[in-house]
């Protein structure tokens, strides 16, 4: 499709810019930031000078942000195995109306995504959905057990684009370095669920206030923080790239900060949940706010905010985790891990950036261009000319309420049902295709 | 307070509401004591036992208690294997509830059962414990013991031992001695309890000397032995040494000090056998007794809606 | 409309009438008085002090909470305070003499006898009142009245004393509409 996106704010990190103007596309590609003086518009069409023959469809930006497709790289999706959850469907239909034009999707699925029949499912159906992109995240691990390496070459080759055993970490130390090592030559990410699962074991919250209160066993901070400063010891060693999933505490985030200033090869995601919840959302037993890691406290939120100010936390992903009704309408202790986040994602982000946490330029680093570049998405993450025409319109400013019940993920399992949210996306394109756009 | 809603957690009840329950229950035990044990005032209504845990002792208290108030009594027991079967826990509540009982005693091994099961039932709840998180009833009998021989809750100071971290009943101690002015010491290995419980008012405290010295109430906490298995401490006989009350510690307390324990007791652990039989200080028969009363006075004023009797 | 229908003379001269009529109809040492709570309690008391004064032979007295028999559990009884039944003495054979201050539909004394019987086997069990204002609803009749008061079943009589607080004894009537 031919498109001319006019007067909206373009944000675009992968070339420093930030500045009023209008975007043109062309089938599935960027062609380029264009002069008002070089086309004329008629209604809703644009013409190029010296080109009447080519019509473009107008879409007036004013007052809202033109920024790279956004890209998350942690959802769970559940198709093979447990489509009354999500399927690719849905969750691809999900991605875009929250804004996301690329999705990683986890391998934790029946039969688990550790050979290369799922992964060419998985993104086939996707793209015979025609909605957002998937990516797959092959298992470590066959069948994710920790015990024997999977086919990483092939699952590679077949377009899987990281691997993790995530839902689980690689709990043995000499299974990860032996990962590290043998993908070296690929050039993807590792992505470790760090936990030492002899200290989370028994636990359904985080270990502190709130989970004496409520008289729930918890999992302490060292769960996540051990298995941080291992991950990062046998990157160190190996040289070998290791993303760690969903950090949240805040010697978790030291550890980060002084493996890069070390050198060392990792990056590192938060979710949104993290930086907006701390572990008082548990209150009243509200399975809805039950995760993994769980949610901490709020010193440790905090530093999460800092983190992701100063840059030490590389990206913002939702770890889209969608469970039927009866799986958290249960007994806490059974209630199942997880948020259905892809639609609330933007609008929880968008408030780092109205409280002056993050300037604009790294909502979108954080949101697109960064997880573009940590799972080698080639032109995505990018308004550059030539780009694939992934492109998020963002109305920063809208006022909204979330309900779960318009949720086009079949997820509703989410805590912030009822809250005000400030900006959403307004209009998502993918590979040049407009979705949305009704909600002005 | 508690009428129509029930009462799941001590934490949830007001001063005024603990100590119109244990007030109540004082002219509870009155009826125990009598040759004919009953009163008329429950006749027609269904008190229904729903244990997912099986807990003998407290499900016959609560039973005692019902049957004297004349309220029929049915139970209800699920091995906590009941939803392999394919039920839910909700989904047997309801069942149950569709036979229009007037309250239910639960309990489960879940923490905050109460509450999920509080939204899906119209009818009062009343926990029997839940979990590692509150036992309303064992709170207000010890209240009730307390107050029975020391005339007063305020001021005193109540050290609550042993393995805090799985109890429910340390939760519902603190949540109600607090309320009432207790000055509440936790003493526990550090295995056992978290610097965190300091945030339910209590003193968290390692040292026996400190714990016991001029105590007026002692609880010493069930210790569940299987918890040795799982390193949360090394032997029966170190736990004992270290953090068990014995006739030697107890001589640090008040010359006055009473010493209660929820029962069932591993003696030689937690209690030496001299500790747990001297009837000065012990006071562990006194509350299976006014558990009973404490019972009926929680079942009475959780049925119905309630208003001041006139008939002038 | 409320109207005082005894005062505190007329309370005084009916209750030591009262008094004089146990005495002369007795017919086992102590008498025991049981007062219903609340205001049975001060009546009894009172009757006791007179009877103790005139006929100088022995009364126990003792109170009694209906809280727990009361027939209207349906409706719901479970804000009331129960609180505690006094009785010191063995009602085994005993005469006993409820002492309530109005008797209406007879709802109360029922319940009364029911938790003094519950209690042992009286010989004998009568009944006492300072008002009967008729509209029973069981047969239950007083053995002492203080006085007898037509009313209107959704009148209120209304007893006050100086054991509860107020400032003089009175016994009013509180009539709706008009
Ligand atoms: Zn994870």
């Amino acid at each position: 499709m031919n498109i001319l996106i006019i007067n909206g704010l373009l944000i675009d990190p992968s070339q420093n810019m930030e500045k009023s103007g209008a975007l043109l596309i062309e089938d599935d590609r960027i062609k380029g930031i264009v002069d008002p003086a070089s086309y004329s518009i008629n209604g809703d069409t644009a013409f190029l000078k010296g080109q009447k023959d080519k019509p473009y469809t107008v879409i007036d930006a004013a007052g809202k942000w033109v920024v790279p497709g956004l890209i998350d790289m942690h959802v769970h999706f559940r198709d093979p195995g447990y489509e009354y959850k999500e399927d690719i469907i849905t969750g691809t239909m999900a991605a875009m109306s929250g804004g996301f034009t690329s999705v990683c999707a986890m391998p934790n699925t029946r039969p688990i995504n550790d050979n290369k029949t799922v992964t060419s499912y998985m993104i086939s159906k996707a793209r015979d959905a025609g909605y957002a992109n998937l990516f797959p995240i092959a298992a470590v691990s066959k069948g994710s057990g920790g015990a024997e390496l999977s086919e990483i070459y092939d699952l590679v080759d077949a377009g899987a684009v990281a691997v993790s055993d995530d839902g689980m970490p690689v709990a043995s130390a000499g299974l990860l370095r032996m990962a590290l090592l043998y993908m070296k030559p690929l050039g993807i990410p590792l992505i470790d669920h760090p936990e030492e699962l002899s200290l989370s074991k028994s636990g359904y919250m985080n270990e502190g206030v709130a989970s004496v209160k409520l008289g729930l066993n918890g999992i302490p901070q060292t769960a996540e923080s051990v298995a941080v400063a291992r991950d990062i010891m046998i990157a160190a060693e190996t040289g070998s790239r290791l993303h760690l999933a969903h950090i949240s505490t805040r010697y978790s985030i030291e550890l980060v900060r002084w493996a890069k200033k070390m050198g060392i090869p990792v990056t590192c995601e938060v979710t949104t949940n993290h930086f907006s919840l701390n572990e008082d959302a548990v209150d009243g037993y509200n399975t809805n706010a039950k995760l993994n890691p769980p949610l901490r406290s709020e010193r440790d939120r905090q530093a999460v905010l800092e983190a992701i100010s100063d840059g030490t936390i590389d990206c913002i992903v939702t770890d889209h985790a969608p469970h039927g009704h009866d799986e958290k309408e249960v007994e806490f202790d059974k209630a199942l891990n997880g948020i259905s986040g892809l639609e609330t994602s933007v609008g929880l982000s968008l408030k780092l950036v109205h409280d002056k946490i993050i300037n604009k330029k790294q909502f979108v680093q954080l949101m697109s261009y960064t997880p573009s570049v940590i799972v080698n998405l080639k032109n995505k993450g990018t308004l550059k000319t030539g780009a694939d025409a992934d492109v998020t319109i963002i109305d920063p400013d809208k006022k909204w309420v979330v309900d779960k019940n318009k949720f086009l993920s079949k997820g509703r399992n989410t805590p912030f049902h009822g809250r005000e949210l400030k900006g959403r996306a307004w209009m998502t394109i993918a590979g040049g295709k407009i979705h949305g756009n009704t909600r002005t | 307070m508690v009428s129509g809603k029930g009462i799941i957690g001590l934490k949830y009840l007001g001063k005024d509401d603990i100590e119109k329950i244990v007030e109540t229950a004082f002219s509870m035990r009155d009826i125990s004591k009598r040759s004919v044990k009953k009163v008329p005032t429950l006749r027609g209504k269904t008190v229904i036992n729903l244990f997912f845990e099986s807990s003998t002792r407290t499900k016959t208290s609560f039973e005692i208690a019902a049957k004297r108030l004349s309220a029929d009594v049915v139970n209800f027991s699920y091995a906590s294997s009941s939803t392999s079967k394919g039920e839910t826990t909700i989904d047997t509540a309801k069942n149950i509830e569709a036979m229009n009982p007037d309250v239910f005693i639960i309990r489960h091994a879940s923490s905050g059962i109460m509450e999920l099961l509080s939204r899906h039932l119209k009818t009062p709840i009343i926990s029997a414990g839940d979990g590692t998180n509150e036992h309303p009833t064992q709170g207000l009998l010890d209240i009730m013991t307390i107050r029975d021989e020391k005339k007063r809750i305020d001021g005193l100071k109540v050290v609550v031992a042993g393995d805090i971290y799985h109890s429910r009943v340390a939760r519902s101690d603190i949540y109600g001695m607090g309320k009432l002015g207790a000055k509440v010491y936790f003493f526990s290995p550090p295995t056992l309890i978290t610097e965190d419980y300091a945030s339910l008012g209590a003193r968290v405290t390692y040292d026996a000397q400190e714990a016991f010295t001029d105590a007026d109430v002692i609880i010493m906490l069930r210790i569940q032995l299987e918890r040795q298995a799982t390193g949360l401490f090394p032997s029966t006989r170190e736990y004992a040494k270290v953090f068990g009350l014995n006739e030697q510690r107890l001589k640090l307390a008040k010359p006055d000090v009473i010493v209660m324990h929820p029962g069932p007791i591993n003696r030689g652990l937690e209690l030496s056998s001299g500790v747990a039989d001297n009837k000065e200080h012990s006071r562990v028969l006194k509350q299976v007794e006014n558990g009973v009363s404490i019972r009926m006075s929680a079942i009475y004023h959780t049925i119905g809606e309630g208003h001041e009797y006139t008939d002038n | 409309m409320k109207s005082v229908i005894m005062d505190s003379t007329a309370i005084e001269r009916a209750l030591k009438r009262i008094a004089h009529e146990i005495i002369e109809k007795h017919t086992s040492v102590p008498v025991s008085l049981i007062g219903i709570r609340t205001a049975g309690v001060f009546i009894a008391s009172r009757l006791a002090e007179y009877i103790g004064q005139f006929g100088r032979i022995p009364v126990q007295t003792a109170i009694l909470d209906i809280t727990l028999y009361r027939d209207d559990a349906a409706k719901g009884a479970g804000r009331a305070i129960v609180r505690a039944t006094e009785i010191h003495f063995s009602v085994d054979n005993t005469f006993i003499i409820l002492v309530d201050d109005v008797l209406f539909t007879g709802r109360t004394v029922r319940a009364a006898m029911d938790a003094v019987i519950d209690l042992g086997r009286p010989k004998v069990i009568q009944l006492a009142v300072l008002v009967d204002r008729g509209h029973r609803e069981l047969p239950i009749k007083a053995d002492y009245t203080g006085k007898n008061i037509p009313t209107m079943d959704d009148d209120q009589i209304k007893v006050v004393l100086t054991e509860s607080g107020s400032k003089e004894d009175a016994v009013y009537v509180i009539r709706k509409g008009d």
